[in-house]
């Protein structure tokens, strides 16, 4: 099976680093920002963006958090049972916030369609951005991603891998099984 | 994890993982909005042959607050007045398609025939069989102990009782609880320890992982306990007052009962748990019961999140086909 590296270190840290100053430019500022990650993955690039937000604008309270979706995805009949996750919001909460989702590969949407029921469980934001690493296609829900790292056009039987130095060891972004 | 019948069944992991997973839903149930639509659409069967407050309440609960449909049957009013057998019941909540069915009943093994049964097809989840198994009263106190002694710095996840020592007092052998507390326990690396008196113990604890003391106040200075649990004196199941197996309650609690003297020689950390309800006055006195070692109400609030772990485990995760 073919594995092809489509982003190393450099350009996620790149990807990543666009996207703080994109978020900052479209809020006008990091006043209200409230950074959360959806695990895995989405944890340390959400670590990772609310750090470059910070330091393009030091005064920003660095509100960061993370977002488990598990108890509200809605194929939980359909695959093996998932282990629950952390959901951790900042201290300030999310109420009139404006929260930027942060999760590693935007696929079906059904994920994000999840942490969208979750966040309404926690409070009312003011608005709520979606910001990927990797935006493969294939939706199948009506949603889509305010900031993208890649857009990667995929075939349905590739498979993509984001590794992440903080879980994985190293930072690159593969797709397996492509004839590219 | 497709039932829950005994605290044996789980092995080391999986035991923390339903640990890990209470803490969690623990956190949801602190916040404004409680429930989760996790298990919408599917249907929990409280069966309780036996009378119950706080488990069924605690299992109700916990459904309810992961969006699951919850119908309560109790005998007393129900065709079983009229003679039905287990298996009829049990038939007719298969076929309404109870997607659960949480068992409580005075035979021991009750739920295990149920789930190995072709009767229905649903999660069986034990709430208490005759003097077997008790097994989430054993989680949700393996949960307090856990919060209150191995918290420690950061995070609970996949933290087991390792090094600590858990003290069992009491009615053991009329006790679900301290069977599956024994399991559960030593199962997660701790030390038990049973302390009753010879006629409130089994034939055959002496193949229980746990070592027996007769005399409590030798057991408290010899075996130190971190996790003290005074079980309840279960006079509905002793023929007369004391049935024969103690000369008197007064006897018992001067031999047996925690007082505010053997409360106040514990280690400072050590905490005092019961399973519920308390007699007070018999196996607990009201100043120890109140005191601030005293886990009891916490052991309720854990209870529901200990509960809705187990739903979510058995109830979600790929459905094995229909036969």
């Amino acid at each position: 099976m073919a594995t092809t590296e489509v982003l190393d270190g450099p350009d996620i840290s790149r990807a990543v680093l666009r996207i703080a100053h994109q978020v900052i430019e479209k809020n006008h500022g990091a006043e209200g920002l409230v950074v959360l990650g959806i695990p895995t993955r989405g944890v340390p690039l959400a670590a990772r963006l609310a750090g470059a937000i910070a330091q393009i604008e030091p005064d920003w309270a660095k509100a960061l958090g993370q977002l488990d979706v598990t108890m509200h995805r809605d194929d939980l009949s359909r695959a093996p049972t998932r282990t629950v996750g952390l959901t951790a919001v900042p201290a300030g909460g999310i109420d009139g916030a404006t929260v930027v989702l942060v999760d590693d590969v935007l696929y079906s949407g059904r994920t994000i369609r999840a942490a969208l029921d979750a966040l309404a469980d926690l409070g009312r934001p003011k608005a709520v951005r979606l910001a990927v690493l990797v935006d493969r296609g294939h939706r199948e829900l009506p949603i889509r991603a305010d900031y993208v790292g890649k857009n990667l056009p995929t075939a349905l039987a590739e498979r993509v891998r984001v590794l992440l130095s903080e879980v994985d060891g190293r930072d690159a972004v593969l797709i397996d099984g492509a004839t590219r | 994890m497709k039932h829950l019948l005994s605290a044996a069944d789980l092995d080391h992991d999986e035991a923390v993982a339903v640990l890990d997973a209470a803490e969690r839903m623990a956190a949801t149930q602190a916040r404004e909005i409680k429930k989760l639509p996790t298990l919408r659409g599917q249907t929990v069967v409280n069966l309780f042959f036996e009378d119950s407050t706080r488990t069924r309440i605690s299992f109700e609960t916990a459904a309810k607050r992961l969006s699951a449909d919850v119908i309560n049957f109790s005998p007393k009013g129900s065709s079983v007045s009229k003679g039905e057998s287990l298996k009829d019941t049990v038939l007719t909540l298969g076929a309404m398609r109870a997607d659960a069915i949480v068992v409580r009943h005075p035979a021991s093994g009750a739920p295990s025939r149920i789930a190995g049964s072709t009767w229905t097809d649903a999660s069986v989840i034990t709430a208490g069989d005759g003097t077997h198994q008790h097994p989430t009263q054993a989680l949700l106190d393996a949960m307090t102990i856990r919060r209150h002694l191995k918290a420690g710095a950061g995070d609970l996840a996949g933290r087991d009782l390792a090094g600590l020592s858990v003290m069992i007092v009491g009615d053991v052998l009329h006790s679900r609880v301290a069977r599956s507390g024994v399991d559960l326990f030593t199962t997660l690396g701790a030390e038990v320890t049973l302390v009753a008196p010879a006629t409130l113990l089994p034939v055959g604890v002496e193949t229980w992982p746990a070592a027996r003391f007769y005399d409590l106040d030798r057991a408290l200075a010899e075996a130190p306990p971190d996790a003290l649990m005074m079980l309840r004196v279960q006079r509905e199941r002793m023929s007369s007052a004391g049935g024969g197996f103690f000369p008197s309650p007064q006897e018992y609690t001067r031999e047996y009962g925690l007082d505010a003297r053997r409360a106040a020689a514990l280690a400072p950390h050590a905490i005092v748990l019961h399973p519920g309800p308390m007699n007070r006055g018999l196996e607990i006195t009201s100043e120890a019961a109140d005191g601030p070692r005293s886990v009891v109400v916490e052991q309720v609030a854990n209870g529901v999140a200990v509960r809705m772990a187990v739903l979510y485990l058995a109830m979600t995760g790929e459905k094995e086909p229909a036969v």
